[in-house]
């Protein structure tokens, strides 16, 4: 017999009792459809306890390696306490260095809080202090850094990255939550070919899972493709080409819209080159970030090319809107 | 008589072949548009889903299920021909899994029985 905590409230589970069949008994109601394992509608995170292995088949690793369960085919082995979230205390951090990479992008490096973990690749919320104003960042760093980075692009009327331009300076202090975020390198199939796609400062998070996979000690060939409008717009070029002195897997593409590309790079369609150039993308696990309808049209290149859906991970950078 | 589902290999072999499935559905320009703009994790999941209840696997949908979730379809011009499409490369998808001809035939008997449901009449 075990025992489900769910927001406060302890339920028994019976012996062979799913925690989908249990929280319905008890009046919690889960969304659910197939039962069967299929649909996933009722995923669930174990926040405490592990969840059974069956509960986690099909699910991709990034949420397996997280605790993400479905609640149909978890018959619990030991005590769990479940639920959608997790809650992120408030760090603090102060900006340790500011530096202009390009045109329109800024690196932040910020004091790493003790007890903060993250894996290379997900995103924090930082707030600013004065109204609570909230916006996404992805971090640039790997765990291993003693700083968190991030990349900020300037975003025309944008209210926080304005400010982080023009008015965050170094030796400030601020707050943010987290980390949050599915787009990340899990370790195992060492050798698995590795596509990469950003445009803009998706770079962010792609330089850290980057970063990451060379020190996991990746095998495979890893090609970055990243994109921007015309060069202005691309960014980190030296020490992306240091990595690939560095490490003979690594192929580095600066991509370009209009004009001409840098040496190596190419010019055209970035939903359209990484297939051009790579071909079939078979056997590959890709990670794309950046502009939303690029990514998502890049999500389904990148199946139709061949990746498996279970290998495709994605964050699209969702800019939010000015009210008039 | 074991399953097709079991004789594929299960809940694993079905992740295979929701991807060999989903990839043909979309190159097809013929019914493409019904898939634009949609989640393609979910709309995998709900293949595989689909892929389970006719391979005979462990599931629960329903008639209604199947009426409910392509209503909006219907609207937009779903119509037999597209079934017909969607059964083609579902046979196809079989074939390339070396699924025996006899079992083929037996999953598209169960594909086919949702096609008054699917069609919402």
């Amino acid at each position: 017999m075990t025992v489900i905590r769910f927001e406060g409230q302890d339920f028994v589970c019976g012996e062979e009792e799913s925690v989908l069949a249990c929280m319905t008994r008890h009046g919690v109601m889960i969304p659910s459809s197939c039962q069967a394992g299929a649909c996933q509608t009722c995923m669930i995170r174990a926040l405490e306890g592990r969840p059974t292995p069956e509960s986690q088949q099909g699910l991709k690793d990034t949420l397996r390696v997280q605790n993400y369960f479905l609640a149909c085919m978890c018959k619990p082995t030991e005590n769990m306490t479940i639920g959608l979230s997790t809650v992120s205390p408030a760090y603090h951090t102060v900006l340790r260095e500011k530096t202009v990479l390009n045109e329109s992008v800024v690196r932040l490096r910020l004091d790493r809080p003790a007890g903060f973990h993250y894996r290379a690749g997900q995103f924090i919320n930082l707030v600013r202090p004065t109204d609570q104003l909230t916006r996404s960042y992805s971090l640039a760093s790997v765990p291993e850094d003693g700083h968190l980075e991030l990349q900020v692009k300037r975003v025309p009327d944008g209210k926080l990255s304005n400010w982080l331009f023009d008015a965050f300076e170094v030796g400030d202090a601020v707050e943010f939550f987290g980390p949050a975020g599915d787009c990340f390198y899990v370790s195992g199939a060492a050798e698995q070919p590795l596509l990469l796609v950003g445009t803009g400062t998706g770079l962010a998070p792609l330089y850290g899972i980057l970063r990451d996979v060379l020190a996991q000690g990746h095998t495979g060939p890893i090609h970055l493709f990243h994109a921007s409008l015309a060069a202005p717009g691309l960014y980190l070029e030296d020490e992306l080409r240091a990595l690939e002195r560095a490490n003979e897997q690594f192929h580095y593409v600066p991509c370009v819209l209009h004009g001409d590309a840098p040496a190596g790079g190419r010019q055209g369609n970035i939903a359209e080159l990484p297939m051009a150039v790579l071909g079939s993308l078979d056997g590959y696990r890709v990670f794309l970030c950046g502009d939303p309808p690029i990514v998502n049209a890049l999500r389904q290149k990148c199946f139709i090319a061949g990746a498996s859906m279970q290998d495709i991970y994605s964050d699209p950078f969702v800019f939010t809107p000015v009210p008039d | 008589m074991s399953t097709v589902y079991e004789q594929l290999g299960g809940e694993a072999a079905i992740n295979a072949a929701v991807d060999i499935f989903y990839r043909k559905v979309l190159a097809d320009h013929y019914v493409n548009r019904f898939f634009e703009g949609v989640d393609m994790a979910r709309q995998a999941a709900k293949q595989k889903g689909f892929l389970t209840m006719v391979t005979g696997g462990p599931n629960n949908y329903t008639g209604k299920d199947m009426r409910e979730g392509h209503k909006h379809l219907v609207k937009m011009g779903l119509n037999d021909s597209h079934f017909d499409h969607i059964i083609c490369h579902l046979r196809a998808t079989l074939a390339e899994l070396g699924v025996a001809q006899g079992m083929i035939d037996t999953v598209i008997g169960v594909a086919e029985s949702t096609r008054d449901d699917v069609l919402d009449r």
